[in-house]
């Protein structure tokens, strides 16, 4: 797939994949064999018929490709752009063994962006059921509860999404940047919901506008929470608040968000930075420092305890990463971070790490090098080291069961938690996941819900 | 889109506004704020409730046009709308029967604490509100002030109205006479409130500040807020914005504050630049 020339896009905000022609969309189409298999759909966590979307490419009925795709997942122009194919759909293709799989994702995003070119197919009221007459409250709007609403409200239910930010969309609106996951595609796709009879409750903080039991009051027949997973963890060392330091979610939310690269067009600020130092490995963190370099900071690192096969970031996105020009300091741990007198951080003290004997995740654990202190000079920091769920609805919600994580417990299969009539899915569940597996908790919870609700 | 209903100048540099927003009105407790974002392009702020009517439907923000977003606050009109408004946000005073309780104010926090002197007032405290401003035409309030309080004490730093001083040298006169005072509330800016703060430590006369730290959410969601209260990370939207002041590093707090200080003119510079040739700032929809 063409992408945009790394020396050119580490300075702009632009989208860096570019996306199928229609001959590579058809040509890549063609290559599926359409096994009978059926791995990809198995690998699919909701189930895409994804043989009979690619047959639908190669027959050049790109409108019945959208009609298989949305069948299943709202939100395909997302899921092409940020799902973890490599792992899940891909992975399991019989063409993986023999080469190259079929790239799925790319195909899926080819067939979003042709509806979006060639004029959206709203929610049209005839896919529709009739009005059950049952009202649903969903908390938040990112993935799972955008997945939650459209199909409660494809299956006939009255859907109000409340969603404290001042945009829909969640991690895709305010975590992911721009290059990544156009914000057109992303409020497109909300549009979509919407056209299906969804309203969104823009700058409605539930727990404090109102709590979840004064909306089952207040006539909502279930509650659904997809509140994600959204307070950001620090590493407690010493100097941490300095200035200059931020959570990899004020970083990416100041600059997504709020547009702050677009600053003083746009009134959020952010700092820039000389030498850029972002903590973590994970997609959060490629993103964090792929933004700083896009503002212009002139060195970003990635400063990470383990070795690279142990980062959790999708294994492209390291590259584009490294291709823009982002430097890896692996086994790599702060230690302390330096301030002057003006409470600016000016440094960082950092440990190397060596690999040890595999831990409770499965992957080795770092062990500090004794004695092998040595300082990096930074003007900005970025700590993304993971996100746990934010207690304000957990913490005003009687009988709702909470985890040790801080996480909701609910039913695997059904989303159903422990409180009457309220379900939850997402990140606000499993911790900070996958887009695609938010989607999956979304849709199995709206499938209990609509069940409970018609019993 | 939320209403504009008055804009009113208070004293120079400091407007009232009142917002039609029922569902925040409904919920709104002392000491609690709202995140204003006025329009497309703006910041989102935290602004403290200095009033509120759950019957009309509406609350009251005072705004100390300091930024880019309170210049553009204070230059709306009643009838026009502001873009986003999402509250009510942190958690509320902790507010009890004390016994004697002293309410310091000084800038917009003169605003900020008549709601909590109205509760501790109903709540059956003997309520002492001591309000400063710089010089007596930046008054504001008095009125309002004393129909919630037993006594109310004004000071000026150049002593043109009531005591020559700032809030803290009347309670600080108060505690050296041997005075009982249970508890101190104080709102205003970060150096006024840790004076406060310093008067009352000697006495051990718990002192608690309404923190006034950038945000960005107001949900907890960025950590933008963090201050340090008792050697621990807190952060102010959902943590506070009500602390122990005695507990705080004011010293971080301050510098917390200045991040932004370039951005802060270089943005204002742009708005006025724009301003000065497209007068009216027009609210876009999104
Ligand atoms: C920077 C970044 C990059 C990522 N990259 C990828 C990727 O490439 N691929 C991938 O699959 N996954 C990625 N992820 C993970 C993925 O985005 C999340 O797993 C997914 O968004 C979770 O969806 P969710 O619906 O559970 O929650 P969220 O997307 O977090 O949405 C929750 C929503 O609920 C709202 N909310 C929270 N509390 C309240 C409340 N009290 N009242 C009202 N609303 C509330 C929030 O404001 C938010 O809008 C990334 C995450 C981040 C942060």
């Amino acid at each position: 797939m063409p992408r945009q020339d790394p020396k050119v896009r580490g300075k702009n905000f632009k989208e860096v994949a570019l996306g199928y022609t229609d001959e590579m969309a058809v040509r890549e189409a063609n290559r599926c064999i359409q096994c009978p298999k059926r791995a990809c759909v198995e690998g699919c966590p909701v189930y895409i018929d994804i043989p009979a979307f690619i047959l639908a490419i190669r027959e050049g009925n790109i409108e019945e490709a959208v009609t298989i795709l949305k069948s299943k997942n709202a939100l395909p122009g997302i899921c092409g752009r940020v799902c973890p194919q490599e792992t899940q759909c891909e992975i399991v293709c019989s063409l993986a063994k023999k080469g190259a799989p079929i790239a799925i994702g790319r195909l899926e995003r080819y067939v979003a962006d042709w509806e979006l070119k060639h004029g959206s197919n709203p929610g049209s009221s005839s896919s529709l059921l009739p009005s059950s007459g049952k009202r649903v409250a969903v908390i938040g709007s990112g993935p799972a509860g955008l997945t939650c609403a459209a199909d409660l409200a494809k299956l006939g239910h009255e859907v109000t999404i409340f969603e404290a930010l001042h945009v829909a969309g969640g991690v895709l609106t305010y975590g992911i940047p721009e290059f990544r996951l156009p914000k057109n595609i992303v409020q497109n796709e909300v549009d979509y919901v919407k056209s299906l009879g969804v309203e969104i409750r823009l700058d409605s903080v539930i727990g404090k506008l109102a709590t979840v039991d004064e909306l089952l009051e207040g006539g909502y027949d279930a509650v659904f929470l997809g509140t994600g997973a959204g307070l950001p963890m620090f590493l407690g060392i010493l100097g941490e608040n300095l200035n200059g330091i931020y959570s990899a979610n004020e970083f990416l939310t100041r600059v997504n968000l709020m547009k702050a690269y677009l600053f003083p067009e746009y009134d959020t600020p952010i700092k820039v930075g000389r030498r850029v130092a972002v903590i973590g490995g994970g997609n959060v963190a490629m993103d964090a420092a792929r933004c700083a370099l896009r503002l212009g900071a002139e060195e970003v690192y990635i400063v990470y305890r383990r070795s690279r096969i142990e980062m959790p970031a999708r294994r492209e996105e390291v590259e584009n990463a490294e291709e823009e020009g982002i430097i890896f300091k692996l086994l790599t741990n702060p230690k302390q971070f330096i301030g002057n007198d003006q409470g600016w951080v000016t440094a960082m003290e950092c440990y190397e790490m060596e690999l040890g004997e595999p831990d409770a995740s499965g992957r080795r654990r770092p062990i500090i090098k004794p004695g092998s202190e040595f300082i990096i000079g930074v003007d900005v920091v970025v700590v993304a080291l993971g996100t746990t769920p934010n207690p304000l609805v957990p913490s005003t919600t009687k009988g709702l069961e909470i985890a040790k994580a801080g996480t909701v417990v609910a039913d695997e299969e059904t989303g159903k938690t422990t409180k009457d009539r309220v379900w939850a899915g997402g990140d606000v569940v499993t911790g900070a996941a996958t887009v695609i597996s938010a989607m999956g908790a979304g849709k199995r919870a709206a499938a209990s819900i609509d069940a409970f609700l018609r019993s | 889109m939320y209403k504009i209903l008055a804009n009113e100048p208070l004293v120079p540099n400091i407007h009232l506004i009142k917002i039609e927003a029922p569902a925040i009105a409904r919920k709104a407790l002392p000491g609690q704020f709202a995140v204003v974002r006025v329009d497309e392009f703006g910041e989102r702020i935290p602004l403290t409730l200095a009033d509120w009517d759950g019957e009309e439907g509406t609350i009251t923000v005072l705004i100390m046009q300091v930024g880019t977003s309170t210049q553009k606050l204070a230059a709306l009109n009643a009838g026009d709308h502001i873009l986003n408004l999402a509250g009510p946000l942190g958690l509320p005073s902790h507010l009890d029967k004390f016994g004697t309780v002293v309410c310091a104010g000084g800038c917009y926090g003169v605003g900020a604490i008549l709601p909590v002197a109205r509760a501790l007032k109903g709540l059956g405290n003997k309520v002492i509100c001591i309000i400063e401003a710089r010089i007596k035409n930046l008054l504001y309030w008095q009125e309002k002030l004393q129909q919630v309080s037993d006594e109310l004490i004004v000071t000026t730093g150049d002593g043109s109205s009531g005591y020559k001083g700032w809030a803290y040298d009347p309670l600080k006169e108060m505690l050296e006479k041997g005075g009982k005072i249970d508890r101190v509330f104080a709102h205003g800016c970060t150096f006024m409130m840790m004076l406060t703060s310093e008067a009352t430590k000697p006495f051990g006369v718990k002192t608690l500040v309404a923190l006034n730290s950038i945000m960005v959410d107001g949900t907890g969601m960025c950590g933008c807020c963090r201050v340090s209260v008792g050697g621990k990370t807190k952060f102010t939207c959902v943590d506070g914005p009500e602390f122990d002041g005695h507990e705080v590093d004011w010293e971080l707090l301050a510098a917390r504050r200045t991040i932004y200080l370039e951005e802060e003119i270089r943005s204002l510079t742009h708005w006025e630049c724009q301003r000065w040739y497209k007068p009216i700032v027009k609210v876009v929809e999104v």
